[in-house]
């Protein structure tokens, strides 16, 4: 009766985890000397404490969303895109740009300022995909490169384009994500339309993946390469057309901050890191795309959350990161406890 | 009676599965005692019991008359039991010597004794014929040298009781009897041994004794010079077999299949054909016999388009397939068992259902306008199932639970269902124990009789002989000769592979058969 069903030791993994996460966290600041229940209350307030911090936490769940995709989707054709930071940031300049240059009725620009930042981190992605699959260049040290590329490129287009300057002039309001229904909803939080953008980007990878003859191919290659090229596949049709995709996913999520957050582009001195953080989004989802949602739903609520914890808990920022950092490496973690749950259930079993 | 070994009464069960089932085995000094079944009988399990990977969940294991639990794999060895595994457990870059130590290196002040150490090898190794050299590196010696480090590692470490786990399933017709040669040699020394196969003539080559279980039960002990193939494929199996595999005689049509002056160059740019010349008709099995690295897989890898043809044709049909891609080949009329099921064969991460699917998924009914419709992949892949007798727990199990028969009946349900007028099946039967076996031959004759055209490629001379109706021999990247397996031997076969032309083997053999018969009349 009480033996563990698979189902259940798949939703009790996370919780544990997380619990896990924060006990640990809970211990370093209580030897740190801060009190873990300010510290946790915080927090918590920080994600949910009222409709504004919720309203600001899905905002910045929608780019972890999307980058988070754009890694899994590489990762289930077998490829290691570490390029969706700097496909993010070329989207972003895309988007931003279209956003501000033109002036077009609604129904059109914010489509087309969307398309343009898939369009331009697709082919940010094009270029290594192209290199693995006619060269054999590996794809994780062109994308580590193209990242450096795309930061600088895009930070001298906007010093030209702004004739000296450090950003770019706003976007059109026609070209916006910003919505007040939301804003208002939330106690003017700068919540968007993006979210829902993110949301029918998962959509659409599940029905690529799950649904349509090109998935059925880019899973084949990710599992095994040798027998997909027996069957007649393309390999390296497919290992383009997977970084092609992934590439217009990282896109859309620098359109999150460019048609959304933001609202322009400023010069950056570093990278964003939600790329980057879409890598462990993108495993702590197990590579699909409800799983993504999940991760990045932990990561920008925590990210966003803990920005609280400094102000009403007074717990230094350093702390803060280790806690959240705890968090994430415990979830992680989580097959250590999977593991363990499985090996309860067989001692009860026997018993 | 003199036992080692006696395992009695022996069950394991996993869940409420009993993969041991009561099983007694007895093992005397200095024999040799086959333990036969069927992959999936069990045979593993009852070894990893003996070894102390698995504790028993009943009956009793005495050593040399001595109750004992082995509780972990170092109790086994301390015991003097040692274990020649199957997929070679080597540091590929290390010396035969360095391997042999690791894990127990003996040490002259801090530094290792590699010197000693190669000293006591080179001996046991001459003690037994083994004939292994201490410090070649693993990567550059043969399988079959491999094979020996890994029984010279139980040797150096004191084990007098050998157990091998299907140790022939990856050796050339020479190295199995050279291996079995090293196994009457380790008995006339003392030691005695286990040898786990589902391979017959091994067992009736070399074996005492043989125990035969089936589906987790004993069936019994039988004196290996008291019965045949026949009985103990029937203990094993449950039902009759039919060994030799049973066929009419070939009526081959029109050429369907045409290889002229082929020649291909391997990855690295080194001739591996060179003016390959064979015809496959209709109606006709043709068999390629050779010693594996002769040109057959760039044989097979050039006739499905995976490898670049320098120069030469491939007439499918009329048609030039060389340098075609893969899948225009594919639509031209072959379908392909290729000679790795793990690797080529099958994506055993997908679905059995997909896997089903894996050469048809791009056209109708599988998938219209770019989508998908898995209701009619796995309903077809069910009825593949059932008309293939792969078993399985249903088209959604993962291609990797199969057993590696039933994977290989689901390869040949996919490739023979889109009705191929030729079907190349590379090494079909490797690793498959008597039924599968038996059931593989049958869809490959099943094939020729309904007037298509199947090209084997085979290591087992015996596979070669039985099915083919022709035999091409291929040496050194090209045929030698082409015989009819009535009108041949097995040993004139050997000459040709070893490159001996036609008519010097059959010269040879005829000789020899001279010889033969004047030792007769005396």
């Amino acid at each position: 009766m009480n033996i563990m069903s698979n189902r259940m030791i798949n939703i009790l993994v996370p919780v544990i985890s997380i619990v896990l996460g924060l006990i640990v966290g809970a211990i370093v600041m209580w030897v740190s000397g801060y009190s873990p229940v300010t510290g946790y209350s915080a927090l918590w307030n920080g994600i949910f404490g009222d409709s504004y911090a919720i309203g600001e936490t899905i905002r910045q769940i929608s780019p972890y969303i999307l980058a988070g995709l754009a890694v899994a989707f590489a990762f289930r054709t077998g490829l290691f895109n570490i390029g969706v930071e700097g496909q993010l940031i070329v989207g972003w300049f895309a988007a931003a740009y279209v956003g501000m240059a033109f002036e077009l009725p609604k129904i059109i620009h914010l489509p087309l300022a969307l398309l343009a930042a898939a369009a331009a981190g697709a082919f940010w992605a094009f270029i290594p995909g192209i290199l693995r699959a006619t060269l054999k260049v590996h794809e994780v040290i062109v994308t580590i490169m193209m990242n450096y590329i795309a930061l600088h490129v895009v930070n001298a287009l906007i010093k030209t384009l702004s004739g000296g300057g450090f950003k770019l002039e706003r976007i059109h309001q026609s070209a916006s994500l910003r919505s007040d229904f939301l804003s208002n909803l939330t106690d003017f939080s700068t919540l968007h339309y993006g979210i829902f953008v993110a949301l029918a980007m998962v959509v659409v990878m599940w029905f690529i993946l799950e649904k349509t003859k090109t998935g059925f191919e880019l899973k084949s290659v990710g599992f095994n390469d040798h027998a997909s090229r027996y069957a007649g596949m393309s390999v390296n049709k497919n290992i383009v057309l997977a970084m092609v995709i992934s590439g217009a996913f990282a896109g859309l999520g620098g359109a999150m901050e460019a048609l959304g957050t933001f609202g322009n582009m400023s010069s950056m001195g570093g990278f964003t890191g939600i790329g980057f953080d879409g890598i462990a989004v993108a495993l702590l989802g197990a590579n699909t795309p409800l799983g993504v949602i999940f991760g990045a739903t932990l990561f920008g609520s925590l990210k966003y959350g803990a920005n609280n914890m400094p102000n009403a808990a007074g717990i230094p920022v350093e702390i803060v990161s280790i806690i959240i950092a705890l968090v994430i490496f415990f979830v992680a973690c989580g097959y250590i406890i999977r593991i363990g749950l499985i090996r309860l259930r067989k001692n009860k079993e026997a018993k | 009676m003199d036992y080692v070994i006696e395992m009695l009464d022996v069950s394991k069960k996993f869940g409420t599965f009993y993969a041991n089932d009561h099983i007694t085995l007895q093992l005397e000094k200095g024999e040799i005692h086959a333990l036969l079944g069927e992959n999936g009988a069990g045979k593993s399990t009852l070894m990893n019991v003996l070894f102390g990977l698995y504790q028993p969940d009943g009956g009793e294991i005495r050593v040399r008359g001595e109750k004992v639990a082995i509780t972990d794999p170092n109790v086994a060895n301390d015991l003097g039991i040692g274990m020649v595994h199957q997929h070679f457990m080597l540091v590929e870059n290390l010396t035969v010597t360095e391997n042999i130590i690791l894990g127990s290196e003996p040490t002259k002040s801090g530094v290792i004794n590699i010197k000693d150490s190669a000293k006591k090898i080179a001996e046991i190794s001459k003690t037994y014929g083994l004939d292994v050299d201490p410090y070649a590196k693993i990567e550059d010696i043969s399988v079959g040298m491999q094979q020996r480090v890994e029984i010279l590692k139980t040797l150096y470490r004191g084990a007098d009781i050998l157990i091998f786990d299907e140790p022939t399933a990856s050796l050339t017709p020479q190295e199995i009897e050279e291996l079995l040669n090293i196994m009457r040699k380790l008995v006339a020394e003392g030691k005695s041994i286990i040898l786990i196969t589902h391979k017959l003539q091994e067992i009736m080559n070399v074996s005492d004794k043989c125990t035969v279980i089936r589906k987790g039960k004993g069936i019994g002990t039988v004196i290996t010079a008291e019965t045949n193939p026949e009985e103990l494929a029937t203990l094993m199996v449950g039902r009759q077999v039919t060994f030799k595999t049973e066929k009419g005689p070939s009526h081959p049509t029109e050429e369907i299949l045409k290889i002229e002056d082929l020649y291909v160059n391997d990855y690295r740019g080194v001739a591996k054909l060179k003016g390959l010349n064979l015809t496959v008709r209709r109606g006709e099995i043709v068999g390629i016999a050779g010693i594996d690295g002769n040109g057959q897989s760039e044989l097979i890898e050039s006739i499905t388009g995976l490898a670049k043809v320098k120069s030469g044709k491939i007439l499918l049909n009329g048609e030039d397939i060389a340098n075609k891609k893969p899948r225009k080949i594919t639509e031209a009329g072959l379908g392909h068992i290729p000679q790795d099921r793990h690797k080529h064969g099958l994506i055993l991460d997908f679905s059995v259902g997909y896997n089903a699917a894996l050469q048809s998924y791009y056209h109708e009914p599988f998938s219209k306008n770019g989508l998908m419709n898995y209701k009619v992949v796995n309903e077809e892949a069910e009825k593949l199932i059932q008309e293939y007798d792969v078993r399985t727990q249903g088209v959604h199990e993962p291609a990797r639970a199969l057993s590696g028969g039933n994977q290989q009946k689901l390869i040949i349900g996919r490739e023979v269902t889109r009705n191929p007028d030729l079907l190349i099946a590379a090494l079909p039967t490797r690793g498959l124990d008597v039924g599968a076996i038996e059931f593989i031959h049958r869809r490959l004759i099943e094939q020729r009789d309904s007037g298509k055209a199947v090209l084997l490629i085979t290591f087992e001379l015996d596979e070669v002989m039985n099915v083919s109706d022709r035999i091409s021999v291929i040496y050194d990247g090209a045929i030698v000769g082409t015989v009819i397996p009535q009108e041949t031997t097995e040993q004139a076969l050997g000459l040709m592979m070893a490159g001996h032309s036609k008519d010097t083997a059959m010269k040879e053999q005829a000789a020899a058969g001279k010889d033969g018969d004047e030792h007769h009349v005396e």
